[in-house]
C-alpha cells in the first residue's frame, strides 16, 4: 500500500471509532462529561471502564460514524476544553491509581474563533506537560488519523501503537504538499516524503508498537494491553516517569 | 489589510527576515507601520522600536540576548548541533543552506547562560530569520538542554519566542520535540525553578501548544501574533474575515494568556526585578 493510501484508509467513515473500540475491548464503560470550566467537548469521551477485572481510564477522540454523529462530534477535532476534559480524566487516574488508555483519530485540534480565545495551544501545552510526569501508566493507540498536535496532546504515553492503517503526521498531507507546491491536488507525493505510516514510524522510532488490523483486532488489542500493563503495573512511579520521559528524549 | 502579515507563516522565506536585514545594512528605512523614515542608528538606539509609532521590528535572536544580558557575561552552549535532512524531504538541504546564509545561525534557536541584572540564568532565544524560527530536532534539542542544564544548576529560563511551529521537513521527528521540550520544562519547574517566557511576534503552532505556553510567568511584545492555528488557516477554515486585532498579544491578555505585554525598551528592568522576587531565600540580601 502506498502512503497515501493508508492515509485514505485511515479517514475511511466505515472505519472502527474510539467508541467502537472502547465498548469492544472494555465493558462496563461509564462516560463522564466536562472540563469544569468551560464545556463538555463531544469529539472527546471519556470516562470509567474494566479491562478484564481492571480498573481503566480510557479516553478517545471521536468521529462518530454518521452524518449527524460526525457533525455533532465535530468531526474528530476537539476544542480546548476537550484537552482539558482529558486532562481533568488523567488527574483523577492518578489519584486511583487507574492506567490510562487514549485512542487517538482526529484530523487535528480545531481551528477556530473560540477554540483560539480558549487557548487551544495553552490547552495542548499543558497536557504535553502534565501526561509527561502523570505518575500512573499511559498507553496511547493511534487508531486512524493522528493529525499533529492535536494527536500529540494525548499521546505523552509509556508506549505509543498504531493501527497497520492509520497515520501519523507534523501536517496533513494536503496542507504540506499546498506549502511545498502550491498544489494541494500532490497530496500523495507529500504522502510519502512525510514519512506518517506505521512502518515509517517504527523505523524512525517514534511508535512502539503496529497493530495488525485483522478480524481479531479488538480481541488481540485487548490482550496486547493486558499483558503490557501488567509490566507497567509492576512498576513505581519514578521509573513509570523515567520510563515515559527518556522515551521522547531520546527523538 | 488586516491580515497582510508574512504570507507563509511556516517557512517565512526572506520576509521577516528582510526587514532585519534592511535595517542594519541601509541608512534609513520607512518604519512597517507609520512609514516614517528611520536611520539604522536610531533604530539601535531604540533597541528597534519606531519613536513615533512604537511598532516592534523583529529581531535577531543574537540581538534578543546582548539586549538582556549583562555586558559580558553571554556563554553559548550547544552552537555545533547542526541539522541534517532525517527524512530526505524534498527542498530541505537548500532550505536549510539558505537560512543559515540569511541568519548566519546554525538553527533556529541560541542558548546559553548569562547574568541578568546580577542574577544567572540560562536563556534561548528564537531566530526569526532562520525558516522563521521552525522548530526540528535540533531546536528541540538545544531547548531541552537548556532546561536539563539550568535544573542541574537549580537557576530560572528566559526564553523569547518566535516560531511558525513544527519543521515540516522534519515530520514526526519534529511534533516529538514539543513533547521533548514539555517534559524538560516539567522537571525544570517541579523543582521550583522559574521559567518566563517572552512571546514575540509571531508565536504560533507547535511552539505555542509547547513551551511558549508552559511558563510560570508568559509575557509579551505589543501587538505580537499569538496563536495555535495561523490566522489564514483558520479564515480558510471557517470561511470567514477574522476579527481586527484577533489573536494578537492585547487579545490574549483579555483572554487570559498572557500575564503582561512589556515594551521591549522596559524588558530588562521588568525581568530583573522578576528575578530579584524570585532570588531563593538563601540568596536574599
Amino acid at each position: 500500500m502506498t502512503a497515501y493510501e493508508r492515509v485514505t484508509a485511515a479517514r475511511d467513515k466505515k472505519r472502527l471509532t474510539s467508541l467502537d473500540m472502547i465498548n469492544g475491548i472494555f465493558t462496563d464503560f461509564l462516560e463522564m462529561h466536562g472540563d469544569r470550566r468551560f464545556a463538555d467537548d463531544k469529539a472527546i469521551v471519556a470516562g470509567i471502564a474494566y479491562l478484564e477485572n481492571m480498573p481503566v481510564t480510557v479516553i478517545g477522540i471521536e468521529k462518530g460514524h454518521t452524518v449527524r454523529e460526525r457533525s455533532m462530534r465535530n468531526f474528530g477535532s476537539s476544542h480546548p476544553e476537550g484537552y482539558r476534559k482529558a486532562l481533568r480524566q488523567m488527574k483523577l487516574a492518578e489519584k486511583f491509581k487507574r492506567p490510562v488508555i487514549c485512542f487517538i483519530d482526529t484530523s487535528g485540534a480545531y481551528c477556530g474563533i473560540g477554540a483560539e480565545e480558549r487557548g487551544q495551544g495553552q490547552a495542548i501545552a499543558e497536557n504535553l506537560m502534565e501526561m509527561m510526569t502523570l505518575k500512573t501508566p499511559i498507553i496511547s493507540v493511534i487508531i486512524g488519523e493522528g493529525g499533529s498536535g492535536g494527536a500529540l496532546g494525548l499521546a505523552v504515553a509509556n508506549e505509543v501503537w498504531m493501527l497497520e492503517n492509520s497515520t501519523y503526521s507534523v501536517i496533513s498531507p494536503e496542507g504540506c504538499a499546498s506549502i511545498l507546491w502550491k498544489d494541494s491536488t500532490k497530496a500523495p507525493e507529500a504522502a510519502e516524503c512525510l514519512k506518517l505510516t506505521a512502518q515509517d514510524l517504527m523505523e524512525l522510532k517514534i511508535i512502539d508498537k503496529i497493530i495488525a488490523e485483522t478480524d481479531l483486532l479488538i480481541d488481540g488489542l485487548r490482550l496486547q494491553l493486558i499483558t503490557s500493563l501488567e509490566q507497567y503495573n509492576a512498576m513505581n512511579t519514578e521509573e513509570l516517569t523515567t520510563q515515559r520521559y527518556d522515551r521522547f528524549r531520546s527523538i | 489589510m488586516r491580515f497582510r502579515k508574512p504570507k507563509n507563516t511556516l517557512e517565512g522565506q526572506g520576509k521577516p527576515a528582510s526587514d532585519i536585514n534592511e535595517m542594519t545594512e541601509e541608512t534609513t528605512i520607512p518604519c512597517v507601520r507609520c512609514k516614517k523614515n528611520l536611520t539604522s542608528d536610531e533604530l539601535e538606539n531604540e533597541k528597534y522600536v519606531c519613536p513615533y509609532c512604537r511598532h516592534h521590528f523583529k529581531m535577531n535572536a543574537r540581538q534578543r540576548i546582548h539586549m538582556l544580558a549583562d555586558a559580558g557575561t553571554f556563554v553559548e552552549f550547544d552552537n555545533e548541533l547542526t541539522p541534517s535532512n532525517i527524512l530526505n524531504f524534498p527542498e530541505y538541504d537548500a532550505k536549510l543552506e539558505a537560512a543559515r546564509l540569511q541568519s548566519a545561525e546554525t538553527d533556529s534557536v541560541v542558548c546559553g547562560v548569562c547574568v541578568i541584572g546580577g542574577i544567572k540564568v540560562a536563556i534561548f532565544a528564537m531566530e526569526p530569520s532562520f525558516m522563521m524560527g521552525s522548530m526540528g530536532r535540533v531546536a528541540g534539542e538545544k531547548i531541552t538542554r537548556t532546561f536539563e542544564r539550568a535544573l542541574e544548576e537549580n537557576i530560572p529560563v528566559i526564553g523569547f519566542a518566535v516560531s511558525g511551529g513544527a519543521r515540516m521537513q522534519e515530520g514526526m521527528v519534529s511534533l516529538m520535540q514539543m513533547a521533548k521540550t514539555s517534559g524538560a520544562v516539567k522537571r525544570h519547574s517541579d523543582a521550583g525553578n522559574l521559567y518566563i517566557c517572552i512571546l514575540t511576534d509571531p508565536t504560533t503552532g507547535g511552539v505555542t501548544a509547547s513551551f511558549a505556553m508552559e511558563a510560570d510567568i508568559i509575557l509579551s511584545e505589543p501587538n505580537a501574533l499569538i496563536g495555535f492555528a495561523g490566522p489564514r488557516v483558520i479564515e480558510q477554515t471557517i470561511r470567514k474575515k477574522l476579527p481586527h486585532g484577533f489573536q494578537r498579544a492585547e487579545f490574549q491578555l483579555e483572554h487570559g494568556f498572557v500575564d503582561k505585554i512589556v515594551f521591549r525598551k522596559r524588558q530588562k528592568a521588568y525581568l530583573t526585578q522578576l528575578l530579584e522576587m524570585h532570588k531563593p531565600l538563601s540568596l536574599r540580601a
